[in-house]
């Protein structure tokens, strides 16, 4: 970490104070928390009520129900994202602050990783064991989903930067975010469903990764574009 | 050197100008699809395993190029108008989406109707053309969605320019993504290693009806952006004197 130098911040300091500051205005609502928790915990529990008890189909659907699960339990969150920074003018203060914006919207992302994204892969086990997931595919599936949540959480603040302040944003959100979340969905799925056929698994998690390193570079740059244009 | 793009660039003088362009476009365009779709329904021969349901690629090849080519044209034409504030490339990009997602439905319907004879069903997922084609045309009703969700035009101009961009970086991404997936499309017919596996008789009316659905879609972007700037500009003296020359103004 850069240290201050004289009275100047350091360029790092907005990115640290506004990740903690998320994280602790999550610690202290965890309602916000654990509600994309429980609707995860739902829509894995609805599959299985749908499609039927059956092992064998419980063991073939898993990997995508867990994955479309956290999608959208993901997307659930993601509209809330600035709509109190932006309804108690914490937004302008953000956007107007010297601290560079690409970098505020890039904690912002990843104040959101921690809150519902790390939760969701630290509970991700419990529904794959319902699902008679087996024990080596578990760790795959982590490891998927961190990745893919964290890709999930950089895609989704530029939506979420494009509709704060919208009416009905959040039908708004999943419609433009959804089609842009797909590679995320088709390689973390299929990753799972080869990892449980002892199929080679490397090819999608490289996937998976880069997808990760390409939105970590460019999204906040376009969250940061985005907050400008809806907040100005 | 930069006038003529400033001129070009001013809403009074792209309406004279697209006026006098549009013809253009569309002659050349009804001609080569006129052309192109005649010869490929009767004087193409018939294909030897397809038999006659080939000749439906003389609508979808064109319709499939133009949803891709169509973003390509909004996703430009959107970041010009953001990075250099010009109003009428978002009026270009504004006009260019509906066609776009029409372009898209057509690909994806007259795609399935082939598959019916072809593969049997309507619908398959294991083919990922079909499928990245059905995703595209969900990130075009996005993007007009955003687009008429905000009020304000020039904030949707510049919000819904930042998605058509996201979308542009992400669109291969999603391509290669699908295409993972298996396939069970027919290979490549038209761009290939040797020169298309089609004969020539088969192939000209095809490039005809590709050429003239691209012109006709250039006349229709001018003819609706055309209309796109009239809208944008309406509380304007131009446009008023424009519509009402005997200045007879309430």
């Amino acid at each position: 970490m850069t240290t201050a130098s004289g009275n100047h911040p350091g360029i790092w300091s907005g990115l640290v104070a506004v990740i903690r500051r998320d994280v602790l205005l999550a610690w202290k609502r965890p309602g916000d928390v654990l509600n994309p928790l429980f609707f995860f915990a739902m829509i894995s529990t609805l599959f299985p009520l749908a499609i039927g008890p059956s092992a064998e189909q419980l063991q073939f659907s898993g990997p995508g129900v867990v994955w479309v699960a956290a999608l959208l339990a993901a997307l659930l969150s993601l509209n809330s994202l600035f709509l109190s920074d932006h309804e108690d003018g914490s937004l302008d203060q953000l956007i107007l602050s010297p601290q560079p914006l690409p970098l505020l919207a890039l904690a912002k992302a990843l104040a959101h990783w921690l809150t519902t994204g790390l939760p969701l892969v630290l509970v991700s086990p419990l529904m794959a064991i319902t699902f008679q997931m087996p024990a080596g595919t578990i760790s795959i599936m982590m490891l998927t989903l961190v990745f893919g949540t964290v890709s999930l959480s950089l895609l989704g603040s530029i939506g979420a930067a494009l509709t704060v302040g919208l009416h009905r944003g959040s039908a708004l959100l999943s419609l433009v975010i959804l089609p842009l979340a797909m590679p995320i969905l088709i390689f973390g799925a299929r990753t799972v469903s080869l990892a449980a056929a002892d199929d080679a698994v490397a090819a999608g998690i490289y996937f998976l990764a880069a997808y990760c390193m390409l939105a970590l570079t460019l999204a906040p740059f376009a969250t940061a574009a985005a907050l400008r244009i809806s907040n100005e | 050197m930069w006038t003529w793009f400033h001129k070009l660039a001013s809403p009074p003088h792209f309406y004279r100008l697209s006026a006098k362009m549009i013809p253009w476009f569309a002659v050349p365009g009804i001609a080569l699809v006129v052309y192109g779709s005649y010869a490929g329904l009767f004087l193409a021969p018939a294909d030897y395993q397809q038999g006659d349901a080939f000749r439906i690629i003389y609508v979808h090849v064109p319709a499939a190029y133009l949803s891709m080519m169509t973003y390509m044209v909004m996703a430009i034409s959107a970041g010009i108008g953001l990075i250099w504030r010009i109003k009428l490339s978002h009026a270009v990009a504004a006009a260019a989406a509906p066609l776009g997602a029409w372009f898209t439905f057509l690909a994806l319907m007259t795609g399935s109707i082939w598959g019916r004879p072809m593969w049997g069903t309507w619908w398959e997922w294991g083919d990922p053309r079909l499928t990245s084609q059905l995703l595209m045309l969900f990130i075009y009703f996005g993007y007009m969605a955003l687009r008429t969700a905000i009020d304000d035009p020039l904030k949707a101009d510049r919000a819904s320019a930042v998605l058509a961009m996201v979308g542009a970086v992400n669109i291969p991404i999603i391509h290669f993504s699908v295409e993972w997936w298996s396939s069970l499309h027919q290979g490549a017919t038209l761009v290939r290693e040797g020169g298309p596996a089609m004969p020539v008789e088969m192939l000209y009316p095809l490039l005809a009806n590709i050429v003239g659905f691209t012109f006709l879609f250039g006349a229709l972007v001018l003819g609706r952006v055309r209309t796109e700037v009239l809208f944008r500009e309406r509380r304007k003296r131009w446009v008023r004197n424009l519509l009402l020359p005997d200045g007879d103004l309430e």
